[in-house]
This record gives structure tokens, C-alpha cells and sequence, in this order.
């Protein structure tokens, strides 16, 4: 398969039909921020730090490099003042939930982003999703998903699942940037374990 | 719902998973709130993961995963209401029921919910109980509306 | 009703059908749509079949029940054929009378019909009433002749003839033609051109293929898809069946809201009795072509108006949107070419099959070819679903079809194109209507909500109501949408309460600038639209509520205090009497007084106190004057007195 050349900030990149823009980057040693991308798993879309300007047919627009396919002679910027604008507001707008997060933190550095910008939000979880794609599409045990939407939505584990899967694999833990997972999972094995040593209440 | 009368909506939509949603709305319509023994037949026969059933039955606000109230309130917050104080009126049946949207209260009288386009626009404010429309809603009348509810 | 399988029989049916009917016969009309309901149209409907049969005149007088039509703020709407004898907000106690008096002596009642309010004369025949005689009721008009359960009525109207021009006479590359042609866009907000969307499903690699209808209209004020749908659900059919034969598909889904039970109902019956007749479902016709169509429902979620959403949530997921860098026409539902365009859109379809591109784009503008519907409401008396040629001016559809603001207000602002549109202030009223003009001002047609508003709308406020919804709307994906929105919410609901500060609009604009550029899917990149144009064209509004902790429009609850003037009140007591809250101190010939410790601002007293009197006011921005000591307060009554 023939390679397709494309260029990113201004040095022509090889790579092969099918590949995205984040993927040609990486090979090429051309660093783009991710926090919801893991090579073991689809791409998600969703912290949208990877945003990179793509210019075809004359139009210029932001994508997401993680998701956007190649095309030969595509122009790719990884940087702009526009591009390092958003990166440092998403990057501030997550702080509000995870200010310690070490990953957040050291983008912070790079991208000049205040962690004291938002008031802070009562919840830690930034919603990259790692835990619950990683447990769906790795280990294929679905013990933890997405509940509700918008601001409200959240993971969650399934009790009886997570009680009978997670003790001996625990894969995702490392994956979270911040404390959000950790704390769901202590919490639901507190309250909402099945507890099989507990006897039924006796019929009156 | 016991779990034969599950197991007929699940076959009457032939068992298909892309067929989820429609499912749980049929027993939503029937029982007014989705059981978490409902859900798990659902899951175990549809064979998809509890997480997309939990998923959707939060995701979606057709659905309660708790008993409703006899009485289901629904005022309209859409545009053309909001401008002619649906807020007010929202507002007025908060004070008088003691409930938020999305809530039931204690004698399980109630249940509240906004809803964001009735599309009877003509009558905003409109106030919505269940399923009949009382329209040009004023703040003060709603007292009047809700004593005739037991 | 046995099934039709041929054009020719078909031709047949349609012959005999209207052989039967007698144009001329007496036939009393009612709207059934969703709006009349909601004004108690099934209590006058009942009232008309009992009236009807009372006075033995069952097999003389037709009575239908037909879908919306369209003036919505004077349902329940009763129109008597053959003559087009129109009456307004009719109520069951006036049936009796519209049988003896109109159906049978044919004389007109007075009070019923329509009155121009600037001439203050009576009309008589629908079609000379203002509302309706401006419109170009195209794809809308056929919605008060027909009865949307009945298929014969559909055909009597020359239904289904497009689609058996279509099977019998062009292939499908001429109907991808024709529509090209035609250039007919996207009715739904998106405006992109069907024939192009057609076209790439087409030719995309795939044998199965999907056609969808998007009727999960979500925009708040609007109204018309849900009409179409119950109105004229056949019409959708058609031309659904005439895309699937164009596109190369068999299947296709209508995803309706479930919170239009009505619209579901007659689209189900519609497909049950296509698929009777044979125009729907295998060998279509006798023509070989085969093609059945699912009602799926959704849920409430208004992101699933989006289309990769809907899409997802047909594939029985919670409906998230997916990034569309592959067109959803080429990779849809289950990763299979997909067409899915809005109901507005597919009724057109069979329009343009019939008569012709060529009569199709003698409608509209250069590039907004046709008819738009719009559902237009909110500060108008004329509520209603109107239909208008692209290119019609905003000032034309709120003035001379729309009939201006009601109660003696001055127009403030209209907001088109719903959650992601904005808001046009006077000065733009002569822009035309069409899919590239509203957007270059900064707002959009979108499906076709038009909200006005008044003097007595915080524009701020409006900002704050829509970033509101999408807050609760929002799928929660992707960041800046969710995150960004809800900040934007946060300092717009502080501004409304008092609480803004400076520097707030800029954080405000930077934070639209992020879910612009950055949001994943079309929800959060035109949420900051209502902000954005709101800004630009009352301004002063902001900075009235941030610097001065006043609102202009007197609407904010925080920023408001009620206070009734001394020199007007009257002490008739009505607004201590209605106060929900006892928080007027007053009694008999005492000048009335509001405690501002207990008023809730929920505007009952400003509501109630008599026009004579006028002596309550809203006040904004500035402190309420001292309360005035008791014995101030008595009033002497000329001729009486005080004892």
C-alpha cells in the first residue's frame, strides 16, 4: 500500500491509508496533548485537547486529530494562538474538577493555564471515559458505564459485576488522571456490593 | 410488571437490541417507572451489557428508575412559553407542592417535570396534567388547578 | 380495501374514490391537531357527531376531523364546505346553532368569524383572512382538506401519484436529477442540499441502505414537523418511498419524538394502511421495488435531533453524537450509507416529482428555493404555523401575517433557528427569510422556530434560557460543551441575580469561543449563538445588569422590586386580595403598600391592579422609596367623610 503524504507543521509526514492525523504525528515523533486517547482503544473525541487546523481545498478548520483520517496532501498546524487559546481553557475548565491531577498539571505548565481560573466542581471525574472504554473494549466485562447526561452524567459501576471482576484486575485504575475512579469504585463496594454473608430479613 | 409481562414487550419487538430504547419506553408507558429487575431481564435477554441499559435508562428523560407520583405535572419551558413567564408559574407550583422537577413527593401525590415544548403555543404558559392541557396559565391560578387533584 | 397492484389500478381507485365523493355536498371540518386539542377541539368534534346525528342528517352532512391548521391562537377552528365558511374558537355549546344556521340555511353566524382588527370588519371565507391569504400554503395547505387517518382522502387529493410516476416513468438517477434540480435544502436547520446528501449515499459502496426521517423536533416553538406529521402523514410517506427508490434503499426508520403520541399514532396508521394497499412494503405497486419503513420513538433528549445522535440512538444507544469527518450519508446507522433528512424536507418531495423543478424554483430566493414553514410565536397575536416563499421579509411574516404584538407592546427582538439561532433586533426586520441571509446577522433559520419578543423581554435573560436548556440537553461528551456551557450558565445566571461583575462578558466570550471551535458536535458549537447575538445587539443590556444592577425590561426577579405609587393607588384592594404571598399591607381607603420582605416578584399585583389605576410599577436599578407612614396614607374620598 502506497504511503499518503501529508505535512504537519511544515515537514512532510509519510503515513498509510487509514491512519489518523494523531497517529501520523506520533509516528513521526510530532507531539499532540491527549487525555481520552490510549492506543489500546478507539478513539473517543472527547477532551478535545488533541485539536489541530487542517487546510484542504482551500478551508481551514479545527478537527480532532485523534479521529481525523489522513488524506494526501493534507496541511496540518499542532500549533496556533488560536489552538494554545482552547487547549489552555479546556485544560482550566478541567482543573475546576481535578486541580491535582498530575496529567492536568503538567499540561497546565506547558499551555500557561490557570487551575484557580473556575470555581471548583464538586466532582473529580474529567469524563476522558479510559475506565469505562477500557473495561468494554479490553476486557470486555462492562463493570463500569456512563450514567446520565450533560453535567449530571458520571460513571458507575454495576455492583455485581465490579464485585465479581475487579478485585482481580484493577486494570483501569492506573488509567485515571485523577481520584474520580478510585473513588466511585471504594464507594460502590462500601454501600452497593451484594453481600452474600448477610442473611435475607426473616418473612414476618 | 412481573417478568412474563417484560418478557412479551421484549418478544414483541423481536428480541432486537437496536430495539432497547423502544422496549424500555413500552414499559415505562405501562408501569410509570423502569425496575431494576426489569432492566436486568432486559440486559440478560437483549444480551447487552447492564451499563448500556443503565446508560440509557438515565440518559433519557422519558425514563424513572423510581416510582412516580398519581398526578404527573408537566410545564412547558419552551421559548415561546418562557417569554409569556413560564418561570412564574413553574415557580408557583414548586411553592405549592414542595417538589422540584424531576421529583415526587412523599405521598406520591405528585411528580413534577419540565418539559421543553408541549407545542401548544398559542395557550403559554402551559401547564400540562395528566395529559390534559391547562393553558394561559397565571401564577396565581395554580392553586385552583392543583386542589382539584386528590 | 384490497391491494393495489398497479399504476393503473391504482389510477382506478383513486377515480372511484373520487366518483363517490360529492364536491358539493355539505361537509363540516374540524382541526384535530395537537394545538385545537389543547383548546378542547375533541369536546366540539364529539359535539358535532351528536349534533349531526340528533337532527337526522347523518347520511346529508360529512363531518371531518383534519389535521392543523395552522392559527393556532383562535382553535378550535370549524371550517363549513363547500363554501369555506371559517369560524374561530368554537365551543361545543355553538354546535347546535353552526348545524341549523350555517349547514342548513346556509346563513353565517357573526360572532364566530374572524374580525380584522384594523378595519374591524368580518370575514367570512378562510381564504381571504389576512393570516391566511399572505401564505404560500404549498406543502402546509393540503392539512385542512384531508383527514390524516384516512388514505383514500390522501388519495382523493392526488396523493401517491408521485410515486407512481416515479416507479413507472424515471429511473432512479432522474429523480436524484430532479431533486438536484429542484435545490431543495434541508428543512431541518442544516440547509445542506438533498439532492447532494442523495447522492453521496447513492454512490457510496454498500448494498443495504437507510432512508430516515428526522421528527424529533426539539427546537422549543416549534411545531411545525409535529403538524406535518399529524396533519398529513401520508405526504411523509410518499416521499420517503420516492428517496429510498432514488438512494437504493429498503429500509427506512421515522424516529419520532415520543412526546407527539398523536403524531406517532397517525404515522402508524398511515404506514398500516399504505402497506394494505400495497404502496408500501414488497413489490410497491406491481413495480418490483421494495421498501418498508419502522416508527421508531424517542426518549427525550433533544440532542437526538442531531443526526449522528439519532442515528446512535437508533442503533439502540444512549444518543451521543459522533464526529461526522465521514458524511453520515456514506457511513450511517451501523456504519451503512444513511439519508436523513427532516419531515418538512421529505413532504416536499413528492411536491416537486409532481409538478416539476421548474415550478419548484419559481418559490424562494437565488439559494433558497421553495417554501418555509414557520411556527411563529411567543409576543404575536396571530400564534400560528405559517408557510411563506423563502424571501419574504421578517417584517412581512410578524406585521402583515402575524398581525404585530398584542396588547399595545413595542416589538423588542425575534429569535429564529431555536438553541442554536439568535436573536435579530428591529433595525434587521427587512432581512428576508432563507438559509444563508439570517445566519450573516449573526442568527439562522433553522428548523423554522420564530419567537418574538417584546419590550418586556430580558434579552439577558434570554441568553441565560437557552444556555439553560443546553445545560440540560448537553450529551456531556465531549468539553467544551459540557464544561463550558456550564460555566457560561453560571455567570449568566449571576449577571440576571445581580451578581455580575466586570470582566464577566469577556470570560463569557472566550468561553463561546471554546465551544465554537472545539465542541464535537453542532449542539455545543451553536450553543453560544443566543449569547453571541444578544450581545451584539443589546449590549446595553448586559452592561445595564452588570454595572448598574438594573434590568431594563424590568424582567429579572432579583433585579426588580414592586411598588405601588401613592399618587394612583386607589386602595380597591384587589392585590392584597390576590397576593400569594400576604405581602400588601393595606386595607379600606388606605393607600396600599407592598412589604418587600415577603413579596416573592411573581407580578400578580401588577397583573390585577386595574387599568384605570395603573398604580403599581416595577422598578429597576434604583432603591424602592421609603414606605410612607399609616396616617399619610388614608384617602379622603371627595364627598365622604372619614368618620
Amino acid at each position: 500500500m502506497s504511503d499518503i503524504i501529508l505535512q504537519i507543521d511544515g515537514r512532510e509526514v509519510a503515513a498509510r491509508e487509514g491512519m489518523t492525523v494523531l497517529e501520523a504525528a506520533q509516528k513521526a515523533g510530532i507531539s499532540i496533548p491527549t487525555l481520552c486517547y490510549h492506543e489500546k482503544l478507539e478513539p473517543y473525541g472527547a477532551c478535545r485537547l488533541c485539536i489541530v487546523e487542517v487546510e484542504e481545498r482551500g478551508r481551514t478548520r479545527l478537527v480532532v486529530s485523534c479521529l481525523y483520517p489522513v488524506e494526501k496532501d493534507l496541511v496540518v498546524r499542532t500549533r496556533s494562538e488560536k489552538i494554545d487559546r482552547i487547549r489552555k481553557m479546556i485544560l482550566e475548565l478541567l482543573m475546576a474538577h481535578a486541580p491535582d491531577s498530575f496529567e492536568l498539571q503538567e499540561l497546565a505548565q506547558e499551555y500557561g493555564a490557570d487551575r484557580d481560573r473556575f470555581e471548583k466542581e464538586p466532582s473529580f471525574c474529567i469524563h476522558c471515559g479510559l475506565c469505562v472504554r477500557y473495561c468494554a473494549e479490553v476486557k470486555k466485562k462492562n463493570a463500569v458505564g456512563f450514567v446520565d447526561r450533560g453535567t449530571r452524567r458520571e460513571i458507575s459501576f454495576i455492583p455485581e459485576i465490579a464485585a465479581k471482576e475487579c478485585g482481580s484486575c484493577g486494570e483501569c485504575f492506573p488509567l485515571c488522571p485523577t481520584e474520580a475512579l478510585q473513588a466511585a469504585f471504594v464507594l460502590t463496594k462500601a454501600f452497593s456490593f451484594p453481600t452474600p454473608s448477610m442473611k435475607p430479613a426473616a418473612a414476618e | 410488571m412481573d417478568k412474563e409481562r417484560v418478557d412479551q414487550i421484549i418478544d414483541k419487538h423481536d428480541c432486537e437490541a437496536s430495539s432497547l430504547i423502544q422496549i424500555l419506553l413500552d414499559i415505562q408507558s405501562e408501569n410509570h417507572w423502569l425496575p431494576k429487575e426489569a432492566l436486568e431481564r432486559v440486559a440478560e435477554r437483549l444480551q447487552v451489557p447492564m451499563t448500556r441499559v443503565q446508560h440509557i435508562a438515565t440518559f433519557y428523560k422519558a425514563f424513572s428508575l423510581v416510582p412516580k407520583g398519581r398526578h404527573e405535572i408537566h410545564i412547558c419551558m419552551g421559548t415561546a412559553c418562557h417569554v409569556r413567564g413560564a418561570q412564574r408559574v413553574l415557580d408557583a407550583v414548586q411553592d405549592l407542592t414542595g417538589i422540584k422537577p424531576g421529583e415526587t413527593d412523599l405521598d406520591l401525590k405528585f411528580s413534577l417535570e419540565t418539559v421543553n415544548c408541549l407545542g401548544c403555543c398559542a395557550l403559554g404558559p402551559v401547564m400540562e396534567i395528566d395529559g390534559k392541557t391547562h393553558g394561559k396559565m397565571a401564577p396565581a391560578e395554580v392553586a385552583n388547578v392543583l386542589k382539584n387533584y386528590e | 380495501m384490497a391491494r393495489i397492484n398497479s399504476i393503473t389500478e391504482l389510477e382506478e381507485v383513486r377515480k372511484s374514490i373520487l366518483s363517490s365523493r360529492d364536491s358539493k355536498k355539505p361537509c363540516i371540518t374540524i382541526c384535530s391537531g395537537s394545538g385545537c386539542h389543547a383548546s378542547g377541539s375533541r369536546e366540539v368534534a364529539l359535539s358535532i357527531e351528536a349534533e349531526i346525528v340528533k337532527q337526522g342528517l347523518s347520511d346529508k352532512v360529512d363531518v371531518k376531523k383534519t389535521g392543523c391548521h395552522g392559527f393556532c391562537e383562535r382553535g378550535p377552528i370549524v371550517v363549513i364546505h363547500p363554501e369555506g365558511i371559517c369560524y374561530f374558537q368554537v365551543k361545543p355549546g355553538d354546535v347546535p346553532e353552526i348545524v341549523s344556521q350555517t349547514v342548513i340555511e346556509k346563513k353565517v353566524i357573526e360572532r364566530l368569524l374572524y374580525t380584522d382588527p384594523n378595519t374591524n370588519e368580518k370575514i367570512v371565507y378562510e381564504s381571504e383572512i389576512p393570516f391566511y391569504k399572505n401564505q404560500e400554503r404549498l406543502v402546509f395547505g393540503f392539512n385542512s382538506s384531508i383527514d390524516p387517518k384516512s388514505i383514500d382522502d390522501y388519495l382523493a387529493i392526488g396523493g401517491y401519484s408521485a410515486l407512481a410516476k416515479v416507479l413507472s416513468q424515471m429511473s432512479p438517477e432522474q429523480v436524484l436529477e430532479e431533486v438536484k434540480r429542484s435545490n431543495l435544502r434541508g428543512r431541518g436547520g442544516g440547509g445542506f442540499p438533498t439532492g447532494r446528501k442523495w447522492g453521496e449515499s447513492r454512490n457510496a459502496p454498500g448494498d443495504i441502505k437507510y432512508v430516515i426521517v428526522n421528527a424529533d423536533e426539539g427546537d422549543p416553538g416549534a411545531y411545525m414537523d409535529r403538524s406535518l406529521l399529524e396533519g398529513n402523514p401520508h405526504s411523509i410517506l410518499e416521499g420517503l418511498t420516492i428517496g429510498a427508490y432514488a438512494v437504493g434503499s429498503h429500509e427506512g426508520y421515522i424516529y419520532v419524538r415520543q412526546e407527539y403520541p398523536l403524531a406517532v399514532e397517525n404515522v402508524s396508521i398511515a404506514i398500516k394502511q399504505a402497506e394494505e394497499y400495497g404502496l408500501l412494503g414488497e413489490n410497491i405497486l406491481g413495480s418490483g421495488f421494495d421498501f418498508t419503513v419502522k416508527v421508531h420513538q424517542g426518549a427525550g433528549a433533544f440532542v437526538c435531533g442531531e443526526s449522528s445522535a439519532l442515528m446512535t440512538a437508533l442503533e439502540g444507544k444512549a444518543g451521543e453524537p459522533r464526529p461526522k469527518y465521514i458524511h453520515t450519508a456514506v457511513k450511517g446507522v451501523w456504519d451503512r450509507p444513511s439519508v436523513l433528512n427532516n419531515v418538512e424536507t421529505w413532504a416536499n418531495v413528492p411536491l416537486i416529482i409532481n409538478k416539476g423543478s421548474d415550478w419548484f424554483t419559481q418559490f424562494g430566493t437565488e439559494r433558497s428555493k421553495g417554501t418555509k414553514i414557520f411556527s411563529l410565536v411567543g409576543k404575536i397575536t396571530n400564534t400560528g404555523l405559517v408557510e411563506v416563499p423563502m424571501g419574504m421579509s421578517l417584517r412581512d411574516i410578524i406585521y402583515k401575517i402575524g398581525g404585530g404584538i398584542p396588547g399595545g407592546k413595542k416589538f423588542k427582538a425575534v429569535q429564529t433557528g431555536g438553541p442554536s439561532g439568535g436573536c435579530l433586533p428591529e433595525e434587521l426586520l427587512d432581512l428576508p427569510v432563507g438559509f444563508d441571509e439570517l445566519t450573516q446577522a449573526g442568527s439562522m433559520m433553522g428548523s423554522g422556530g420564530m419567537i418574538v419578543m417584546d419590550e418586556d423581554t430580558c434579552m439577558v435573560d434570554v441568553a441565560r434560557y437557552f444556555l439553560e436548556f443546553l445545560t440540560d440537553e448537553s450529551c456531556g461528551k465531549c468539553v467544551p460543551c459540557r464544561e463550558g456551557i456550564r460555566q457560561m450558565l453560571k455567570i449568566l445566571t449571576n449577571i440576571t441575580k445581580g451578581k455580575g461583575k466586570e470582566g464577566d462578558i469577556e470570560l463569557l466570550e472566550e468561553l463561546a469561543e471554546v465551544a465554537r471551535e472545539a465542541s464535537l458536535c453542532a449542539l455545543g458549537r451553536s450553543a453560544p449563538n443566543p449569547f453571541l447575538s444578544t450581545l451584539k445587539y443589546f449590549r446595553d443590556e448586559y452592561e445595564a445588569h452588570v454595572k448598574e444592577k438594573r434590568c431594563p425590561a424590568l424582567s429579572c426577579k432579583e433585579l426588580i422590586a414592586f411598588y405601588i405609587d401613592p399618587a394612583k393607588c386607589q386602595a380597591c384592594g384587589t392585590c392584597a386580595r390576590k397576593c400569594p404571598s400576604e405581602a400588601i399591607i393595606g386595607g379600606k381607603n388606605l393607600i396600599h403598600m407592598v412589604d418587600q420582605t415577603k413579596c416573592t416578584k411573581c407580578g400578580t399585583c401588577f397583573e390585577v391592579c386595574p387599568p384605570r389605576f395603573r398604580a403599581v410599577k416595577k422598578i429597576s436599578g434604583e432603591p424602592v422609596p421609603d414606605p410612607i407612614p399609616e396616617e399619610a396614607r388614608i384617602i379622603v374620598r371627595g364627598g365622604k367623610k372619614n368618620e
